[in-house]
């Protein structure tokens, strides 16, 4: 059974223009001990999606789900109070930016332990041991010292250490990073993914990446699921994905990778991502799609098989065709 | 061969900081011994992690601010600040973030001819505007947006303003902050296909910042790698992707993620963050990070030398 199963996901917001639609009937699972990333461009849904799941959204935001389970408890069903038991313990997340989402009133010992003592019953010694003990399972060097660190003495690194050392606290089962690595240096970026992978594997939890960088799905992600405009497009094994994308609009985010390049003009996707008040009727790529025709830009499209990587796609490109199209 | 559009020679720039009544003031150095030369046509790219004196370049570049060491030339004129006034429309610069470079209370068009009214008092308003709607032709922006305001332009089409606006007075040189790190891979592309059309077109000479190395191995055609205000490697894009000297550089390639799923691939893993500006440490400034260094790395300084290109390395790559 899949530790996190979520389906039929919607997320909308009331805003004085009207309601808008975040996230759009996406369908999330996780295994246990599994990677997935989650890949999109800014308004594809994918932080949203997560915060609903951890109840983050405010009260303007209307959720509906047919399912939403973790571990079989249906989270849907739980009262706020029952729910933050959950939350913090079993499933917990990390921020993007390291630097703001650390308080900086209290020191970085403070905000671990402040973990610790609402979600486990340990004492004051036991939860000051457990603290440095996380400390140096993240890689901080000279732990019982930095305890005592306030938040703005620490690096971008240094800070993005602690908050996995408070997501790591009560040893989640499920581990959600959203953007964990995206304001860091790549010489840093790369220690702080090792880092994770590392957790991953020896902690056996289950890890959801949310970011932007291809590169990052790459080399940390099993799974990945596509997002645009608040719907999933696309979900492949990682290899298969970046070999042969079904669905056009992932096929174009790669070709337009600088690094992918065979020319000096790189292949662009015309056009920027629909918002509230443009969005098509039909497939909401079809504006910027070039394998697009009428019935694209008028009936949304089916959910695919598994085996063209589940793309909401009318026309979902197979290995032969997008051989052909080269 | 055209004389080149900038030449900075020694190029540094130290900032002073704290200091009180009785205790003396530690001086940050941002940048030393930048050594550089652009041709029209040409692009050089500056690379490095944040706190490597990247923007700081930018900066002294951009005559924002006077060195504090070494010279600058700009198109054959040396950047003193007499000269500043005169060199100011020919060195342009375009920012990261297009959400906050651009006056939100002004229409396009007045973005857009602002840099006129006050650069070129003699002309006129209609030849303002005829100039500002022939720029957004060129940067491909539609009429109709000259009177729209900022706010109804999508991050994109905001950086095409930026680059507009610094397009506006005609410049040889155009300094590029990271002009496409805030935006999303599909727009990404379009910004920088019109950034080389743009160089093709009016033989512009670009000083393109940037930490990521997938943009700069695309656009540069020469490199320029910093790490604590100093250059440690420098040369064509092509001999510093391929063959890279410095463990640094080597380090930095390493890091950055790649798109192609490949589990075999080692990464170098560097210990350790930069150090504090105000501490860098004696000897090579890398030494603490370097899996190579020994004591003579500790102990002096190496110079940016060497053959087939120059890295600041006393046990080069590939050696």
């Amino acid at each position: 059974m899949a530790l996190l199963s979520i389906r039929n996901l919607s997320v909308e917001f009331s805003t004085a223009g009207g309601p808008f639609r975040a996230v759009d009937g996406v369908d999330v699972t996780v295994d246990k001990g599994e990677i997935l990333a989650i890949v999109g461009e800014s308004g594809s849904g994918k932080s949203v999606s997560m915060m609903a799941l951890m109840g983050l959204l405010p009260w303007t935001a209307r959720i509906t789900a047919d399912e939403m389970s973790f571990d079989g408890t249906d989270l849907r069903s739980l009262t706020a109070r029952q729910r933050r038991q959950v939350i913090g313990r079993d499933i917990s997340m990390i921020f993007q930016e390291p630097m703001t989402s650390l308080n900086p009133c209290f020191t970085a010992g403070f905000q671990i332990k402040e973990t610790l003592r609402q979600h486990l019953k340990l004492d004051r010694r036991a939860r000051h041991a457990r603290a440095i003990e996380l400390m140096e399972m993240v890689g901080i060097p000279d732990p019982a010292r930095r305890l005592n660190a306030f938040p703005h003495q620490l690096s971008g690194g240094m800070s993005q250490r602690v908050m996995i050392a408070m997501a790591l606290a009560c040893q989640p089962r499920l581990l959600i990073a959203d953007e964990p690595t995206t304001a860091l240096d790549v010489t840093i970026q790369a220690q702080i993914l090792d880092l994770l992978q590392d957790l991953q594997k020896s902690t056996g939890m289950a890890l959801i990446l949310i970011t932007h960088d291809m590169g990052v799905v790459a080399e940390t992600a099993q799974r990945v699921q596509v997002q645009y405009a608040g719907q999933k497009v696309e979900e492949q094994p990682v290899r298969a994905l970046f070999e042969t994308p079904h669905h056009p609009y992932t096929a174009a985010l790669l070709a337009a990778l600088p690094e992918r390049a065979t020319e000096r003009r790189l292949p662009t996707i015309p056009g920027v991502v629909p918002g509230q008040f443009d969005r098509p009727e039909g497939c909401l790529f079809s504006p910027r799609c070039r394998f697009a025709d009428d019935i694209c830009r008028h009936r949304a499209p089916p959910v695919q098989p598994p085996a063209l990587g589940i793309a909401r796609c009318h026309y979902p490109l197979d290995t032969a065709a997008t051989e052909a199209a080269r | 061969m055209t004389a080149p559009v900038v030449v900075a020679d020694h190029l540094a720039r130290h900032y002073e900081v704290g200091g009180g009544l009785f205790s003396k003031p530690a001086t940050v150095k941002a940048l030393s011994e930048a050594t550089f030369s652009i041709a029209a046509g040409k692009t050089l790219a500056v690379v490095g992690e944040s706190g490597c004196g990247k923007s700081t370049l930018a900066r002294l570049v951009t005559l924002i601010e006077e060195p504090t060491g070494g010279a600058l030339t700009l198109d054959g004129l040396a950047a003193t600040p007499d000269n500043w006034r005169r060199l100011r429309s020919t060195v342009q610069i375009v920012f990261q973030d297009p959400y906050g470079s651009l006056n939100l209370r002004h229409r396009i068009g007045t973005i857009l001819e602002e840099p006129l009214k006050i650069n070129r008092p003699e002309m006129s308003a209609q030849e303002r505007s005829d100039k500002a709607r022939e720029m957004m032709r060129l940067v491909g922006l539609r009429p109709e947006h000259y009177d729209r305001f900022p706010h109804m332009f999508s991050g994109g089409q905001r950086q095409r303003i930026a680059v507009a606006r610094a397009l506006m007075l005609e410049p040889k040189l155009l300094v590029l902050d990271e002009p496409v790190s805030a935006l999303d891979l599909s727009i990404q592309s379009q910004v920088l296909n019109l950034l080389l059309d743009l160089q093709e077109r009016m033989d512009l000479a670009y000083l393109f910042i940037s930490h990521d190395l997938s943009v700069v191995r695309h656009v540069a055609d020469e490199v320029m790698v910093m790490y604590l205000g100093r250059p440690v490697e420098f040369g064509t894009k092509e001999d510093v992707f391929a063959a890279p000297r410095h463990p640094y550089t080597k380090a930095l390639l390493s890091a950055t993620p790649s798109t192609e799923p490949d589990p075999a691939r080692q990464r170098i893993k560097l210990q350790g963050e930069l150090p504090s500006p105000l501490a860098i440490p004696a000897g090579c400034p890398f030494a603490p990070r370097c899996w190579k260094a020994q004591d003579r790395c500790r102990e002096a300084r190496p110079e940016l030398t060497g053959a087939p290109h120059a890295a600041a390395c006393f046990f080069p790559e590939g050696l």
